[in-house]
């Protein structure tokens, strides 16, 4: 989850996901977190603020839904561990981070909305790596708009966005935005 | 961010608002202590110089272990407290601090003021670690933290604040805070230690401890200190603790759940008796560990400030986020 | 010998004889010669006679400062004789009375016999020492006090400190009676005073710093108001800051006790809250106190109660002025804003007339000192200050005559620009020509 900006600096130009697709999609990753982990043993999601946190309840009530297992879920704050220390003067106040499971030999799934240029991923993992030493961590994503400017890739893909720097993804979960789906948006100014 | 502040140097002129975010931030840093690495890289190549023209053990350290819990350099010196009498210790200061490329100082000082001017001297940020009888910020800050986290909130609250207001600057910013965010506050403590028209803080001032401590959810004990040139403003220690002392018998006029607080260090069985300093109401412990928290906060929130320079690179970053959203997320 | 002088066309102020006319001012041989067509005609025909206009402009008799610290001997980074007597005529003063506090201090013949002779080598305007009260200024034993008179001492004083001790301050007044000379009391209880830097009110509460009370000062202006009842002698309380004090000397005086007192601008026109930046150019002691005290002052030079206006010229260096309050030293300077400031708070707000003002400068110092002078009449000194009354100047320390640059006032626009001082006939100081006179 990158630092925003104000809403007004963007145009939004279409819908490119609704609602059922956007379903679809957590559920696929759903089905392929457990193909891959052969099972749901030892899996703990952790949601990336801030959407990354619905967004993992709900790959969390899926696996419920098809294995019967309750995966902990978690939600991890990178303000703390940003690279970029003066744009916290316009986000000052830091969400909670709460693990509520040790992570030591653990398979930990990073969930968030949106990968692009890879730092947040990066931040993340520097965090939960303070946290323990996971078996393992992947990282699961709605979009990837390409632009990586770190070695990052995400193992689990709702879909490949292709973008130009200018544009602008938007996920919206119903528990933050009242809407579910995603947009495509040009940065104004 | 505390407003667009550079510096820290009192609770006077924050507002409540700013109050309130350094407390909430503080929150998330006192959960960044409970970690299995208790550490954030937020301040990673930051130096931060802590300078202490009078002596301190606990402010200190606190300072120290916030710094390197953020993941900053630390640099501290102490002078051996009394011989700087001439203003250019700390103008030399000053200059030194500049050459050094420091990019936030933490001064405790024997002149109120002396912060101030550094402030004004130095583009690195000052954060006052009490300065004379003038202001302790962080100090002010942690108490109403843990009040505010002990007690759920603070408005609307008695808090009794009890001993040597004249020469307490903890007193002082515990005062402007807690007004700020709508507690009422009643003093109470030797007649020859009341500052001049100290009502005008908007404090009660009791005839006694007994009637401060009526009540009161909150009570805050100052440490008194009779050195020579304070002789003639009380007899003697002892008569201190039979008048002002607090007792288990004088703290059972609070409420029952009252929280007692102390900044430390305590001269037991003086201004605080033995069983009430260990006692069940006793939050001293847990003061610390917030101070901690605290200035961590402080010390995130003026490092994240726009200096003009970053101000002018910040389009390009923002350029980069691919994502829109309010700013402020409430907490959870 | 200087030429002959006429200053023409201005506005002659001499409050002294309740004068206030335009009128030409001619002086010769360091003597005021006559005014207009009373100067006479030999002189006014002379062609040697420099011709200065002064039209737009105030003549008065030339101001005295009874409180000055010279600093010579002993301080001279902070100013010298010279220096200090350079910003005296800036400021339109032609004599000053200089305080003993020096090192070593003022307390000895040849000392007095020093700056007697300094002020007359390089002094730019008349000096008059004060000589100290106690030996060192130490507070326990009398100073040969006629000795020093006659060595040219105008007073005793142990300014910068107080005489403490009843005793003491009851001998000297008995010492001083008959011979003319006030004793000069800086009045503070040093016990009161303590530690403290600023005035004791809610803004030394608010910002931290030890108070000094009212009291401090108002105790000892009972104490020596009283001692001066007992012994017939005159006492002079110097740079008064309180309601109080200014309460107990109108009291005395009601009772016919030969008491005086003066004040210094910055008690006018500051008050405590000039200190909440904590800035050293604003410590002085007596400290800046409340509004109230303020008003008292400015009521009690309004009617008389505080005879005559001074400044408690403080010069410090830049260093010692820098840094935090605390262990900043106490005074501030005051020859060269001292008349701009009183017309500001004085005669603009009208609690004082431009005459009665020029009065307290210049009759009212001498009389305290019990000395004749002040005056433009004809046979008198020819000691003259030429100033603008409303014309807006800045004030920039950078500009100051003085060494010391500590001055609270920097900045401000000021009425009463000097134009031209003049000391027993001679130019002492002349603002840049072309800026001068219209």
């Amino acid at each position: 989850m990158p630092v925003p900006h104000s809403a007004e600096q963007v145009r939004e130009k279409a819908e490119i996901v609704d609602a059922d697709g956007l379903r679809r999609a957590v559920t696929r990753i759903a089905h392929e977190i457990i193909e891959k982990n052969g099972g749901a043993k030892d899996l703990v999601l952790v949601g990336i603020r801030r959407r990354g946190v619905p967004l993992a309840n709900r790959i969390a009530a899926k696996i419920r839904e098809f294995e019967g297992i309750e995966v902990p879920v978690g939600a991890l704050d990178i303000t703390l561990y940003r690279d970029d220390l003066q744009t916290i003067a316009h986000q000052p106040v830091v969400g909670a981070t709460d693990i509520p499971v040790a992570i030591d030999g653990r398979v930990v799934i990073l969930v968030d909305d949106v990968l692009f240029t890879g730092r947040t991923a990066r931040a993340a993992l520097d965090e939960l790596i303070d946290f323990g030493r996971p078996r393992a961590i992947r990282l699961a994503v709605i979009v990837d708009r390409g632009h990586r400017e770190v070695p990052i890739r995400a193992d689990y893909v709702g879909k490949n966005v292709p973008t130009s720097r200018r544009e602008v993804i938007m996920v919206k979960v119903q528990e933050i935005d009242h809407h579910d789906g995603v947009s495509i948006g040009e940065m104004l100014s | 961010m505390i407003g667009n502040r550079k510096d820290l140097l009192g609770l006077e002129e924050l507002s409540a608002e700013e109050i309130i975010s350094i407390l909430d931030t503080a929150r998330t840093f006192r959960e960044v202590l409970d970690r299995p690495i208790p550490k954030v890289p937020s301040l990673r190549g930051r130096t931060v110089a802590n300078i202490f023209f009078e002596p301190s053990t606990r402010t200190r350290l606190s300072f120290e272990l916030a710094e390197k819990r953020l993941s900053a350099d630390t640099v501290s010196f102490q002078t051996s407290g009394s011989s700087v009498s001439k203003g250019e210790t700390l103008r030399d200061t000053a200059r030194n601090i500049e050459a050094m490329g420091i990019h936030i100082v933490v001064i405790r000082h024997h002149a109120s003021g002396a912060p101030h001017y550094l402030a004004r001297h130095l583009d690195a940020g000052v954060i006052n670690a009490g300065d004379g009888a003038h202001e302790h910020p962080t100090q002010g800050l942690l108490d109403i933290f843990t009040i505010r986290e002990r007690r759920g909130r603070v408005a609307g609250l008695k808090v009794a604040i009890l001993g040597d207001v004249m020469h307490s600057r903890v007193a002082r910013s515990n005062i402007w805070g807690l007004i700020k965010l709508g507690a009422s506050v009643t003093i109470a403590g030797p007649p020859t230690m009341m500052p001049a028209e100290v009502e005008r803080f908007g404090v009660a001032v009791a005839k006694s401890v007994e009637a401060a401590i009526e009540g009161a959810d909150v009570v805050n004990i100052l440490r008194i200190q009779l050195e020579r040139q304070r002789g003639s403003l009380y007899p003697s220690l002892r008569e201190y603790a039979r008048v002002y002392g607090v007792t288990r018998e004088r703290l059972r006029l609070a409420k029952s759940d009252v929280t007692v607080m102390h900044p430390g260090p305590m001269n037991r069985g003086v201004e605080i008796a033995q069983d009430v300093a260990d006692g069940e109401h006793s939050v001293i412990l847990e003061q610390v560990t917030n101070g901690v928290a605290v200035r961590m906060a402080v010390l995130y929130l003026l490092a994240g400030r726009d200096t003009p320079a970053e101000a002018a690179e910040t389009p390009t970053v923002e350029a980069k986020k691919s994502h829109d959203e309010p700013t402020l997320s409430p907490r959870g | 010998m200087t030429s002959p002088l006429c200053l023409r066309g201005g506005r002659i102020l001499d409050p002294a004889r309740g004068i206030d006319r335009s009128q030409d001012l001619w002086l010769d041989q360091g003597r005021v010669a006559g005014w207009g067509e009373d100067a006479p005609a030999a002189l006014r025909s002379r062609p040697d006679v420099e011709v200065i206009d002064v039209r737009g402009a105030v003549v008065c008799p030339g101001l005295v400062d009874i409180h000055v610290h010279l600093r010579e001997p002993g301080q001279e980074d902070r100013e010298t004789i010279e220096t200090g007597t350079l910003a005296a005529a800036r400021g339109g003063f032609t004599a000053v009375a200089c305080m003993p506090n020096t090192d070593p201090p003022l307390d000895e013949r040849p000392r007095i016999e020093y700056v007697v002779r300094r002020a007359r080598e390089a002094g730019h305007a008349r000096v008059f020492p004060i000589a100290a009260v106690t030996r060192g200024q130490l507070g326990e034993q009398l100073t040969e006090i006629q000795d020093l008179i006659e060595a040219g001492a105008v007073a005793i004083s142990d300014d910068g400190k107080p005489v403490r001790n009843a005793e003491i301050m009851r001998r000297a007044l008995e010492l001083t009676r008959d011979l003319g000379v006030p004793v000069i009391q800086h009045a503070e209880d040093p016990d009161l005073k303590g530690s403290g830097v600023m005035h004791e009110g809610w803004v030394s509460t608010r910002i931290g710093l030890a108070g000094i009370p009212d009291v401090a000062e108002s105790v000892m202006v009972a104490r020596d108001a009283l001692l001066a009842e007992m012994t017939g002698g005159r006492v002079h309380i110097a740079h008064v800051s309180a309601a109080r004090s200014v309460d107990i000397l109108r009291k005395a005086k009601a009772r016919g006790i030969r008491i005086t007192g003066e004040t210094a601008p910055h008690y006018l026109v500051l008050t405590d809250e000039a200190v909440e930046t904590y800035d050293p150019r604003a410590k002085m002691n007596p400290p800046l106190r409340s509004a109230r005290d303020r008003d008292a002052l400015i009521e009690g030079v309004a009617d008389g109660t505080l005879d005559c206006l001074a400044t408690d010229h403080a010069p410090h260096t830049e260093i010692d002025k820098d840094g935090d309050f605390d262990s900043a030293p106490f005074g501030i300077v005051g020859l060269e804003t001292a008349l701009g400031l009183y017309i500001k708070a004085l005669v603009e707000p009208k609690h004082l007339t431009l005459p009665e003002l020029i009065l307290r400068m210049t009759a009212k110092p001498y009389e305290v000192l019990g000395r004749r002078g002040g005056t433009l009449e004809p046979g008198a000194d020819a000691d003259v200050t030429v100033f603008h009354p409303s014309e807006p100047w800045t004030v920039r320390a950078s500009e100051f005559k003085s060494k010391g640059r500590n001055t609270p006032f920097e900045g401000w626009q000021l009425p009463g620009r000097v134009l031209l001082t003049i000391v027993g006939g001679r130019i002492a100081y002349r603002e840049a020509a072309e800026a001068a006179l219209r």
